[in-house]
């Protein structure tokens, strides 16, 4: 399964739509929304929390979060 | 001519989109801080003239991205907003938006504009336009949204009067229109029932209310209960919740499409480089050292000039009045109470001022970001989150801003953790006690014939500051059971060069906070406490004759008669009665009455020690002799050893108890209405006090 956490640095993905329910509001409202794009730009050097560029927003995310939003490898 | 009733007027957008710098740009120097009821949050208002007799009240609310609040400050975007009765409800919104994330900033300023409120949409940082490759069609745009669209910078003071024509006009027309109508895509029935609820108020403006659980006074108890009823089921609360703000940013996309052009292999490259020498695994973390051990040298070694001038003037300024006005009453309340009590305080402002200037410099460039996503997984493992870093910085200034950064930490217990142990750090209020002490007590020698003794134990005293703060940070992780749902995420602003104008008002606003908010305590305090040691139960005159009739038959000199008179008033005074009650206390700890009346004193605010021990020692001298604090420090004996007062058993002991005793009352007040219990606050105060007091009986073992 393949989720924000698997994506190697420079990798984009896109957000399936069954992450919905698991995305919390208020990431949702920061742009990370299914169907979008998402790019992992850094991971902190104890492998998190992950830097990620999703709908303009860069965001730091932690992994526990990242390994629930599922993606599909582009 | 008529003079019109001032415009009142909200900033709102996202964090750093620029907000503040076009309040700057607004208001200039008028600008006032205040709080907001019940929170303390800063309510940042300033004036702005718009035309000779038409005048603005500006308020710079706190970066949101969204109106629904995820944070104590956030919350208070949206209770302004749903207070349409509020004496300080805005005629016209001025939506501040960045134009590199214009579809983010767009998503709020859709939720805003469906409160139909006069709203102006201000699109700021213009200038990086051509750098970023990105056009905009201003014209398109208003139609589309239906509100008046500014570009400005407000670094490069573009666009800003045209902002100020905006809202002279705008609050005039005062008509809006909804952007994104909820109900239709969602539900139309559950919302036509909602809507039914209360005529007066708009669709979406109930909805929030709803959702959000903030219901303003303008809701009847009636309407308040038929509204509760639309969110027993909660889930489908949080579902429509998720389509609206999908649906949001559906439309946004929409227009954004037709109007809105980027060129994304223009902009990346500058970021990314910066980004990869800021978070590598080693680069990384040797820059925040770097910056780390920058700021702590010019806090102690910059502040050294400023702080004897200061010093030196309000000695001066003693003496002066000494000199000039008559001796008495009056004049001993002001040279020994008030003029020492404001130099306690003033003293401190170069230190508190640097450190503010590096916050401010290292949060305008956007570091502090790259500083949260560094340290996030260290600090986790002591139940704390990458954002604590900023309060524990701040907490070596002082504690009391710092509880208040904290509120950016989602979790609650990762916040209340950070709360709790932040005022081990080392705060500039300890340094001066330190001072005195180290210098008293341990010799003025070289380690390795470079390294000064004296400032190598004071290097060690902040690292036990925060070394204690870690550890208590593991045990309250381990032991603490609240529920929280810690959740993390932090926006990664791009690097910008500071701008002047922000760091120098920021520098300053928070400076005057901390004068006039601890300030205050300090300088009551003082007067107190010299009252206290002026005064006793006794009659003082009886306690001068009796000295003299004890010593009648020696031949005592006159200053020494004097300095007897002196020291036994001090003991029959209220503070020594206060200081003898505990004597028997403290005693395992190497302290006498004397010491004693300068801890109780701190526990008011510890840098008070030293204000302390100069009252007591000045009422004791009694004499205009110009020795300092330190000498007659020095020259205090014990007279049960006929040792030493203050040996090197009795400081070291003194360290330990002020570096970890709770004796801050402007902090235990701060955590009170940060945690809005007094749970906390007397659980710092209980734990500290009695980690301080073991620790201080063993440090006077060890070493006497
Ligand atoms: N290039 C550019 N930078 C700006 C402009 N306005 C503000 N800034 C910078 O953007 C950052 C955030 O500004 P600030 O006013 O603190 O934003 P706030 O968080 O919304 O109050 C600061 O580094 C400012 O110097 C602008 O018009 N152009
Ligand atoms: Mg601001």
């Amino acid at each position: 399964m393949n989720t924000i956490a698997t994506l190697v640095k420079g990798e984009i993905g896109i957000i399936s739509e069954e992450s919905l329910d698991v995305i919390p509001l208020k990431l949702l409202e920061m742009g990370c929304l299914p169907g979008v794009e998402v790019e992992l730009l850094q991971v902190a050097p104890l492998q998190d929390p992950l830097y990620i560029c999703v709908n303009g927003s860069h965001l730091a995310i932690r992994k526990e979060m990242a390994a629930q939003i599922k993606i599909i490898k582009s | 001519m008529e003079i019109h009733k001032p415009i009142k007027v909200a900033l709102i957008g996202n964090p750093n989109t620029g907000k503040t710098s076009l309040f700057n740009q607004l208001t200039g120097l008028t600008q006032k801080v205040g709080n907001y009821p019940g929170v303390t949050v800063d309510k940042k208002q300033g004036t702005c003239r718009l035309s000779i007799n038409q005048t603005a009240i500006i308020t710079d609310l706190p970066g949101t991205y969204s109106i629904n609040p995820t944070s104590v400050d956030e919350s208070i975007v949206l209770t302004s907003l749903l207070n349409t009765t509020d004496k300080d409800f805005p005629d016209v919104i001025v939506v501040v938006a960045d134009i590199e994330n214009l579809k983010r900033n767009l998503f709020l300023f859709s939720q805003v504009k469906d409160l139909e409120i006069p709203i102006i949409l201000a699109i700021n940082m213009s200038d990086q336009m051509d750098r970023k490759g990105i056009s905009l069609d201003v014209e398109t745009l208003q139609k589309e949204l239906q509100t008046e669209v500014v570009l400005i910078s407000a670094r490069k003071n573009i666009g800003i009067e045209a902002v100020k024509e905006k809202i002279a006009n705008c609050a005039k027309v005062s008509i809006t229109y909804p952007l994104c109508s909820i109900n239709h895509k969602i539900d139309g029935d559950y919302f036509k029932q909602l809507k039914a609820v209360s005529p007066n108020h708009t669709l979406y403006e109930l909805w929030l209310m709803i959702t959000q659980n903030n219901f303003p006074e303008s809701i009847t108890d009636e309407e308040k209960i038929k509204l509760l009823e639309f969110t027993q089921d909660v889930s489908m609360v949080k579902r429509y919740q998720h389509k609206e703000t999908i649906y949001r940013y559906q439309q946004i996309n929409e227009i954004l499409k037709r109007t809105y052009k980027i060129d994304r292999t223009k902009a990346k490259d500058l970021r990314g480089k910066l980004d990869k020498v800021f978070t590598h695994k080693i680069f990384g973390y040797v820059i925040f050292f770097g910056v780390l051990l920058l700021i702590f040298q010019s806090i102690f070694d910059w502040s050294t000039v400023p702080m004897d001038f200061i010093d030196a003037q309000f000695a001066n300024l003693s003496e002066f009045v000494t000199k000039q006005m008559n001796s008495g009453v009056l004049r001993d309340l002001i040279t020994d109470g008030i003029i020492p009590g404001i130099g306690g305080v003033v003293i401190f402002i170069p230190q508190i001022a640097i450190l503010f200037l590096f916050v401010a410099i290292l949060e305008e460039t956007g570091y502090m970001s790259r500083v949260v996503f560094l340290m996030d997984k260290i600090m986790r493992r002591y139940g704390m989150s990458g954002k604590s870093v900023i309060p524990l910085i701040s907490g070596t200034a002082c504690a009391i801003p710092a509880v208040m950064a904290t509120r950016t930490i989602s979790g609650w217990k990762e916040r209340l953790i950070t709360i709790l142990v932040t005022p081990f750090t080392t705060c500039s209020a300890r340094l001066p006690v330190y001072a005195i002490l180290i210098s008293l007590v341990i010799p003025d020698k070289k380690l390795f014939g470079y390294f000064s003794l004296q400032g190598f134990t004071l290097l060690c005293l902040y690292v036990l500051g925060f070394a204690i703060a870690i550890v208590s940070a593991f045990m309250l992780h381990k032991l603490l059971k609240v529920k929280s749902t810690s959740f993390f995420v932090a926006e990664m602003p791009n690097y910008k060069l500071p701008s002047i104008k922000n760091v120098v008002f920021d520098v300053i606003e928070k400076t005057k906070a901390f004068v006039f908010g601890a300030g205050k305590i300090i300088l009551a305090i003082s007067i107190l406490l010299w009252f206290l040691a002026s005064n006793g139960p006794d009659s003082f005159e009886s306690v001068a004759d009796e000295v003299t009739n004890n010593i009648e038959n020696s031949n005592l000199s006159a200053t020494e008669v004097q300095r007897k008179i002196a020291s036994s008033k001090l003991e029959k005074s209220y503070i020594g009665i206060m200081g003898k009650a505990i004597e028997p206390a403290i005693k395992p700890l190497g302290y006498d009455w004397k010491i004693g009346i300068a801890l109780i004193s701190s526990f008011a605010a510890r840098e008070v020690f030293v204000g302390t021990l100069a009252t007591i020692y000045s009422v004791e001298s009694d004499d205009d002799n110009t020795s300092t604090i330190k000498q007659r420090m020095r020259a205090e004996i014990n007279p049960e050893t006929g040792e030493k007062r203050f040996n090197l058993a009795v400081g070291m002991s003194l360290l330990i108890f002020y570096a970890f005793a709770m004796q801050c009352m402007g902090t235990l007040a701060i955590v009170k209405r940060e945690t809005k219990s007094w749970k906390w606050p007397m659980a710092q105060l209980i734990g500290m006090g009695i980690l301080a007091y073991v620790a201080s009986f063993i440090t006077f073992t060890i070493f006497s």
